[in-house]
């Protein structure tokens, strides 16, 4: 099912949580909305499950205005972050409560039912565990079994609110790789909100990157790594480091030097330089980015070392093999392999 | 060679099998559970115990043939009739109050919120008086309802059963109120929102998701509100009528056995109520506990 949001506009008693936010979702695709709290992504997904309605603009679900819809007519399976099971019933009463609860007209008969339930949980891999209660499963059981129970209604769409947000790192690593099977196998068109920019980069196909309830970038997880389009999701997707440079004659100066890197379209004044710690390569002085390191650590299998670049207070971080020689030496110069400039009023 | 030295703690084995009291790091059991214990008895056992020693003071026969009366029986099953009947419109009545008051904002909520408690506060004869007034053939309420009201009814509130059932219903309100109050409070909001999205409409979830969960604290309330209801004495004298064999509570029983310094006989009858009461309670307790593992944190 396609999702077309238009134009949507969400306030909470005057202030906006969405600002004029548009979004197409296509059939079949896994799509990640990122973003820092209070960026508006839970808001987003709400307003798609219909768990608030809009204060302005419209959200269409293929062709059919689904706006003026009501949760229940939406059809949409809705995963929260605290599981949100039924403690009074045992798993297979909280996997069949949506087939359950339909008027006699579309209900299908109580065999049936309890046959696709059965699936369902098969499906979760938690065969055997129809009979427990909620209480009695781990975190990650009890993630799945709320996914099943989601995805027992056939939902047009299925939405997933920080669905890995309350489990440990491991299991969260697991869960990762299974709903991307999940997703492959079932098919339905899915949309997940998480701040955890690594879940988003491995398990989506697209990425939608918000900030103070706007949309700053959409695009493949690559895409939106390697060319992000303003200096919030530089910063927010992977790590980055930054660097007040000016630029003059097609070239960038720090501290009246020249560093080796030309300017391409950005116009001549102040602007601000970005690169990933991890993607530079060490140059013997000269045209370069030269600082004093007044830091280094390692972490794993990299050592993490912090420059001090022409008396500028903002530091720089770069990061090198662990047992690279340089890591000794108390002065460096390299040059980022991958850059991006945002000029600065 | 380690010389023995005299004088040593002789060495205890780790104590093994049944103790009484299960080892705990928090000190003070001793202290407090002596406390409790004297506490009790001089407040609730040994009164409760000298009732049964004043009932056995008179001969078997005796306690059967008071016990069996007529008017007994039949104030027993007033009194323990109309606090069930009571208890059980304070659930329903008592589950809208505390919905209203944790679901909606509006004005003058705090101050409904406080009225809730009044009947804990007036003392109860106040309020059989104004009720019976109210509910009375040429109350307010009881015009309305009554033969010549507008509507018709015939309906005779005061001085009949009903009227005690109206006292109770009055004094035991609280209860249900303000144990599913605080449950309802914390009952998360995901929980309704996840049933809507799965296609419960709002009657569904209320009854399949919301109260099932709220059932311990109902069972609470509607214990509580029933204990109360069947010891309830200065309320219901007012509105009762108080004619034997139709609208005399047992507890009215007692004191009218009292007057007659007949002291063992309302001794029997006293005994017999504790032992009804404490059985309802314990059933109750139990269905309590069986909701508690089924519905509630385990």
């Amino acid at each position: 099912m396609d999702i077309r949001v238009e134009n949507v506009l969400k306030e909470f008693s005057r202030y906006p949580a969405l600002d004029d936010v548009s979004l197409e979702i296509k059939s079949g695709e896994l799509i990640a909305l990122l973003g820092p709290s209070g960026s508006g992504k839970t808001t987003l997904l709400r307003l798609i499950a219909g768990l608030e309605r809009p204060t302005a603009g419209r959200i269409f679900f293929g062709d059919e205005d689904a706006s003026s819809k009501s949760v229940q007519q939406r059809n949409v399976g809705f995963v929260f972050q605290a599981y949100a099971l039924f403690r009074n019933m045992t798993v297979l009463e909280n996997i069949s409560f949506g087939l359950k609860v339909r008027p006699r007209a579309t209900r299908p008969p109580r065999a049936e039912i309890k046959k696709r339930a059965m699936e369902l949980l098969d499906l979760v891999q938690l065969s055997g565990l129809d009979a427990r209660y909620p209480q009695q499963l781990s975190g990650g059981q009890r993630q799945r079994v709320a996914l099943a129970r989601a995805l027992a209604i056939e939902p047009r769409v299925l939405l997933l609110d920080e669905p890995f947000g309350a489990l440990d790192a491991q299991v969260r690593k697991e869960l990762r790789k299974w709903l991307r099977e999940i997703h492959d196998k079932t098919g339905h068109t899915t949309v997940f909100v998480t701040h955890d920019q690594e879940e988003a980069l491995e398990l989506a196909d697209r990425l939608v990157v918000m900030s103070q309830g706007k949309i700053e970038q959409v695009g493949s997880p690559d895409t939106v790594y390697d060319t992000p389009n303003s200096p919030f999701v530089f910063g927010f997707i992977g790590e980055s480091s930054r660097l007040p440079v000016e630029i003059d004659n097609g070239e960038l100066w720090v501290g009246g030097r020249a560093i080796g890197l030309t300017s391409g379209e950005t116009p001549k004044g102040n602007a601000l330089l970005y690169f990933r710690p991890h993607d530079v390569e060490l140059v013997p002085e000269g045209a370069a980015l030269a600082g004093v390191v007044v830091a280094s650590r390692r972490v794993g299998g990299t050592r993490r070392v912090e420059l001090e670049i022409g008396g500028n207070p903002e530091r720089v971080e770069i990061d090198l093999p662990f047992d690279h020689p340089a890591g000794e030496k108390t002065r460096i110069a390299f040059k980022p392999k991958r850059w991006r400039l945002f000029p600065t009023a | 060679m380690i010389p023995a030295t005299a004088g040593q703690v002789p060495f205890h084995p780790a104590r093994a099998g049944w103790t009484f009291v299960r080892p705990s790091v928090i000190p003070g059991f001793g202290l407090t559970l002596g406390y409790t214990l004297t506490y009790l008895s001089l407040i609730v056992l040994i009164p409760l115990a000298a009732l049964f020693f004043k009932s056995a003071t008179l001969p078997w026969s005796r306690i059967v043939e008071i016990a069996t009366a007529h008017r007994t029986v039949q104030a027993l099953w007033v009194s323990f009739g109309s606090s069930l009947l009571a208890a059980l419109v304070n659930v329903v009545f008592g589950l809208v109050v505390a919905w209203v008051l944790v679901r909606y904002r509006f004005p003058g909520k705090r101050i409904l919120d406080a009225i809730v408690d009044l009947p804990f506060a007036l003392p109860t004869a106040v309020a059989g008086i104004a009720l019976s007034s109210l509910y009375a053939p040429k109350g307010w309420i009881g015009w309305f309802v009554g033969p010549n009201g507008p509507l018709h009814l015939g309906w005779k509130i005061a001085y009949t059963p009903s009227g005690i059932v109206v006292a109770l219903i009055f004094i035991g309100l609280p209860f249900v109120v303000r144990t599913v109050q605080p449950v309802l409070e914390e009952f998360e909001q995901e929980l309704e929102e996840a049933a809507a999205t799965l296609g419960a409409n709002r009657w569904q979830t209320i009854t399949r998701i919301i109260l099932p969960r709220l059932t311990p604290a109902i069972l609470t309330g509607f214990s509580l509100a029933f204990a109360r209801a069947v010891g309830e004495y200065g309320s219901v004298i007012f509105i009762a009528g108080n004619l034997p064999n139709q609208s005399e509570i047992a507890p009215l029983l007692i004191i009218i056995k009292l007057e007659e310094f007949d002291i063992p006989g309302a001794a029997v009858i006293a005994t017999i109520m504790l032992v009804l009461a404490f059985a309802m309670l314990l059933v109750i307790n139990l269905i309590q506990a069986w909701a508690r593992r089924r519905y509630g944190d385990v």
